[in-house]
C-alpha cells in the first residue's frame, strides 16, 4: 500500500491497551509529550476479552484530568482498529498530529533533545 | 471501609497558592482501596498539579509519598523526615488522616485533598455505596442486617415513610427504599414479628449530637 504517516511520531508497543494505566499517560504529559494517541484493538475483539474497553475508560478518565490541568484534552485520543487494517491508522494518526500542531506544544516542554523525540519507526 | 473521591484540580492549585515545596502524601488503607488516595492517586495527582503548576504559572516542586495509614502514630512518623523538608502537606487521606497529621505538625500546613464520602462497601467494581452512619448505638439487629439510618434517606426507625414508588425511594429514586429491603430481609429469615415493635425514640448522643466522641480502652491502655 505505500502508505505513509507522519514521521514525528514515536511508536510504543504493549502487550494490550488494557495494560496502559492512568499514571502511564500523566507521565507522559508531564515529561512533554505534546499528544498521545491509544490505538487498540476494535471492540469486541479483544484478545483479553476487555482490554480495550478498560483502556477506553481510563483514556476518557485522564482527558479529564487533563482538562482540569489546563492541557487540551484532544492532546489524548483512544482510536479503534484492525491489525490488518492500515488506513484509518494513517487517517487517524494524521489528524492527530494536525489536532496537536494547531494545540501547539506542552508546556511542560520536551524532556531529551528534538532529534531524540522524533524517532522514525 | 471509608470512602472518599479526589477534588478536582482546579481546587487544588488554589489552594496550594503561594506554597513552593509540597508534599502529596498518600494513605495506604481505605482510601487505597476506594482508588482515591492510594500510591496511584498520589501520582497521578502529582503530575496534574506539575502540569497545572505550569499552565497557571505557580512554581510548584512536587514531591510524592504513601504511608500505610495516615491515622496511626507508627505510620506517620516515616513520614517525619519528609514531612519536614516540605512547605506544606497535601493529604490524600481521609479527614481523619488530614488531621492526624496536622495535629503533630503544629507548624506545617496540611490540606485535605480529598472529599472524604461516607463508610461503605464495594459493591462492584468502581461503585460504592454508603453503609454505616456510625452513630454509636447500632441497631442492625433488629433490621435484618439493613441500617434505615444509614439507607432510608428520611433515617426512618418506624418505616416504611409510603412515599416509595415499586421498590424505589422517594428521594432518590435510583436507589432502593430501604424498609422495603428490611421487609424482605426479615421475611427471608423468618423475623417479620420484629416489625410489629415499634422502636422509641433514638439516643443521638453516641452520635455527633453528644458531641465529640472518643473510645478508650483500658486493657489496651498502658
Amino acid at each position: 500500500m505505500r502508505l505513509q504517516y507522519p514521521t514525528n511520531v514515536r511508536i510504543i508497543r504493549t502487550p494490550c491497551t488494557g495494560k496502559l494505566e492512568v499514571e502511564y499517560f500523566m507521565k507522559a504529559f508531564e515529561n512533554g509529550a505534546d499528544g498521545v494517541l491509544v490505538a487498540g484493538c476494535e471492540e469486541g475483539s479483544c484478545h483479553f476479552i476487555e482490554g480495550n474497553l478498560v483502556a477506553k475508560r481510563r483514556v476518557n478518565y485522564t482527558r479529564e484530568i487533563l482538562s482540569e490541568s489546563g492541557l487540551d484534552k484532544e492532546r489524548l485520543r483512544m482510536i479503534n482498529m484492525g491489525a490488518a487494517d492500515p488506513r484509518p491508522f494513517v487517517d487517524k494518526i494524521t489528524d492527530m498530529v494536525e489536532t496537536v500542531r494547531k494545540l501547539g506544544p506542552n508546556p511542560m516542554g520536551r524532556a531529551g533533545s528534538k532529534d531524540k523525540q522524533e524517532i522514525r519507526p | 471501609m471509608i470512602v472518599a473521591e479526589r477534588k478536582k484540580i482546579p481546587e487544588l492549585v488554589e489552594m496550594l497558592k503561594g506554597h513552593k515545596k509540597i508534599l502529596v502524601l498518600g494513605c495506604g488503607t481505605c482510601v487505597t482501596v476506594c482508588l482515591a488516595g492510594g500510591e496511584r492517586e498520589v501520582s497521578i495527582i502529582s503530575s496534574a498539579l506539575r502540569i497545572a503548576s505550569r499552565n497557571s504559572g505557580y512554581d510548584f516542586e512536587i514531591d510524592e509519598m504513601t504511608i500505610e495509614r495516615q491515622c496511626d502514630n507508627v505510620f506517620i512518623e516515616q513520614a517525619a523526615e519528609a514531612i519536614a523538608k516540605h512547605d506544606v502537606v497535601l493529604s490524600l487521606g481521609c479527614g481523619a488522616g488530614v488531621q492526624a497529621i496536622a495535629e503533630r505538625y503544629s507548624e506545617k500546613p496540611v490540606y485535605a485533598g480529598l472529599n472524604t464520602s461516607f463508610l461503605g462497601v464495594l459493591e462492584e467494581r468502581g461503585v460504592w455505596t454508603e453503609k454505616c452512619s456510625a452513630c454509636g448505638s447500632c441497631v442492625l439487629h433488629k433490621y435484618g442486617g439493613i441500617c434505615p439510618i444509614t439507607r432510608c434517606a428520611k433515617h426512618m426507625l418506624n418505616g416504611p415513610c409510603g412515599g416509595s414508588r415499586e421498590d424505589r425511594c422517594e428521594v432518590r429514586p435510583d436507589r432502593p427504599c430501604a424498609w422495603q429491603l428490611i421487609y424482605r430481609r426479615l421475611k427471608g429469615i423468618g423475623e417479620l414479628d420484629r416489625l410489629k415493635n415499634i422502636e422509641a425514640v433514638k439516643d443521638w448522643s453516641t452520635s455527633l449530637d453528644g458531641g465529640v466522641r472518643m473510645l478508650i480502652r483500658e486493657d489496651h491502655r498502658i
